[in-house]
């Protein structure tokens, strides 16, 4: 029953963090950049939404001006790459760095708990039915994640789809090609850059709404679980497919990540190890389909190498 | 009509490495010339085509396209002027995105990019016209990853690409020299056809004498960082490979020569 019940929240924590990892996938597999402002701007879209909690605004609209936020997170690290020449991992590492500070002097303390203050959450859950097989509470995380989750991938969907879109996946394609065409990377890489850590900010406002606290540290690791949510999807769904398909693979490796994280917490890990088992569940995850396809080349190897000595024997 | 006067490039300035690949370079294009371009390793070649197309400033000079200065101008803003192709196949393509997407890429060169759909259907109709006129079969891949294409393939879309906007100035950078002979010779009969077809102004690198010689109306031939052989009409029809040879001999020979004075 209590793993059941770890269920319904991992469901819920997937969704909201699944969002997250729908940004990372911008810049990591479209952008080809991989951006570390993530544990940065991830703390900040929950530290503007707090604060604005607790300033009294509407907690939808703090989600808004989170997304906002992370907009102008993703243009600074764009700054540091495109105009002052900066490499893409430092670019990210800078920005996350200072945002640390940041994120402390918009909340101005390391915590602030939202405990009496109503979220989201905590205003849909009061209207909810109990359904006995799931609490109003996690009810409420999941209805809002969906609701979220498919805004998203439609707008997602729908914008890489066009010229400009285009143009950011052309980036990370090759970006010689880009320029050729008339379009220039500079544009591209920061447009991608602000979506991508919009997107990251506003999972972390939905997530501190959810859990009823911002906190300054909750985005350290938050872009191994990105890439854990992003490898488990592919590893289940593949690589290949339409671009539709990818971005909801992404959600269900959110999920099936929060699952195992869970599962695993019940049977017993010791909470303080989870980093750990994270690292090493992306290091496998992405290991796995480079270990197949090297045994597979080499069991074929010896297949077709044995096949043609026994025809040569015959004459 | 693109006038390039007293253009220098030097790399890595003020080290042991430092290389003057261009030296005082002035070249004038007239509006439908098709000039290929020979020289030897070094010669600067490719640094002549990268300064036309901004992949770097030049050190000093002007590089003048139709009466708009461009020396200075950001490659990307350069590209609504000028087709390119490269060396190497995969340069010119996305290998991600489908056939179809990168031709609409390619069809909206020098335009804003907007939130308009990246690539539509009625395109798809004229793109399979135009495919199905290289005799590749790719007419019938549109949605294909470019990625599965061979290099001999990729480098006629690219040549596609280079040409739907049409380009003031078309500049190839041996794009046929990672090809295999048969494909090169598809691809130089391509250029061919496009070239003259939209009456396209060109610039064309190639190692290959023989095609230097058979293509185009005007040949160049570059050593150290300059223009030492210029040569048009019926003269340039008239050469021979050995003729080539010999120019090239004599150039080193008095860089060789040079050099000893130098050395004594």
């Amino acid at each position: 029953m209590a793993l059941l019940f770890s269920l319904e929240g991992a469901i819920g924590q997937g969704i909201l963090w699944g969002i997250m990892a729908l940004g990372v996938y911008i810049t990591f597999r479209l952008l080809d950049f991989a951006d570390l402002t993530v544990d940065g701007s991830f703390a900040t879209g929950a530290a503007v939404s707090a604060a604005l909690i607790m300033m009294g605004v509407n907690p939808y609209v703090t989600v808004f001006v989170a997304l906002l936020s992370g907009f102008a997170a993703g243009a600074v690290t764009g700054f540091f790459n495109t105009v002052c020449k900066i490499p893409p991992i430092l670019a990210g590492i800078l920005s996350q760095i200072g945002l640390y500070s940041i994120n402390l002097m918009i909340m101005g303390k390391s915590n602030i708990p939202l405990l009496n203050s109503g979220t989201m959450f905590s205003n849909l859950t009061d209207v909810l039915p109990n359904l006995g097989w799931i609490t109003p509470n996690y009810l409420s995380v999941i209805c809002i994640g969906v609701l979220f989750v498919i805004l998203v991938i439609a707008l997602s969907y729908w914008f890489f789809g066009t010229e400009l879109g285009a143009s950011i996946r052309a980036t990370g394609n090759n970006a010689n090609m880009v320029r050729a065409n008339g379009v220039s990377t500079n544009m591209t890489t920061m447009v991608a850059l602000m979506l991508s850590n919009g997107l990251i900010a506003m999972s972390g406002a939905l997530v501190c709404q959810q859990q009823g606290y911002a906190d300054v540290k909750m985005g350290i690791g938050a872009i191994v679980m990105a890439l854990a949510s992003i490898v488990i999807g592919e590893t289940i769904f593949g690589r290949k497919g339409g671009y539709l398909r990818r971005l909801i693979s992404i959600v269900v490796g959110s999920i099936l990540y929060r699952i195992i994280v869970s599962v695993v917490l019940q049977l017993g890990l010791n909470p303080d190890n989870l980093k750990l088992f994270t690292a090493l569940l992306v290091a496998i995850a992405l290991s796995i389909p480079v270990l197949l396809e090297h045994s597979s080349q080499k069991s074929a190897y010896k297949k077709l190498t044995e096949a043609v000595e026994s025809v040569e024997e015959k004459f | 009509m693109l006038k390039i006067s007293h253009v220098s490039k030097t790399f890595n300035k003020g080290t042991v490495n430092e290389k003057k690949a261009l030296n005082d370079l002035n070249l004038t294009i007239e509006d439908g010339d098709f000039i290929t371009v020979i020289g030897g390793n070094g010669a600067g070649k490719s640094t002549l085509l990268n300064l036309i197309a901004g992949v770097y400033p030049p050190d000093c000079g002007h590089i003048v396209l139709n009466q708009r200065e461009i020396a200075l101008l950001p490659e990307h803003k350069r590209a609504k002027f000028i087709g390119r192709v490269f060396q190497d196949p995969l340069m010119g393509t996305a290998a991600d995105m489908e056939i179809a997407e990168n031709l609409s890429f390619a069809a909206r060169r020098g335009q804003r990019r907007t939130l308009k759909w990246g690539s539509t259907k009625q395109e798809h109709e004229k793109f399979k016209k135009q495919l199905a006129e290289l005799g590749l079969g790719l007419e019938d891949r549109l949605t294909s990853k470019v990625g599965l294409l061979s290099g001999g393939q990729r480098q006629a879309l690219t040549l596609l690409m280079a040409s739907l906007q049409k380009p003031e100035l078309l500049l190839l950078d041996e794009h046929t020299a990672a090809l295999d002979p048969l494909t090169a010779k598809i691809v130089l009969d391509l250029t061919q056809k496009i070239v003259e077809a939209d009456h396209l102004t060109t610039v064309m690198i190639t190692h290959n004498m023989n095609d230097a010689i058979r293509m185009g109306n005007r040949l160049i031939m570059l050593y150290n960082g300059k223009i030492i052989y210029d040569v048009r009409g019926a003269a340039k029809k008239a050469l021979t490979v050995e003729d080539l040879h010999k120019k090239f001999t004599e150039a080193a020979g008095t860089e060789f020569s040079d050099d000893r004075a130098v050395l004594i």
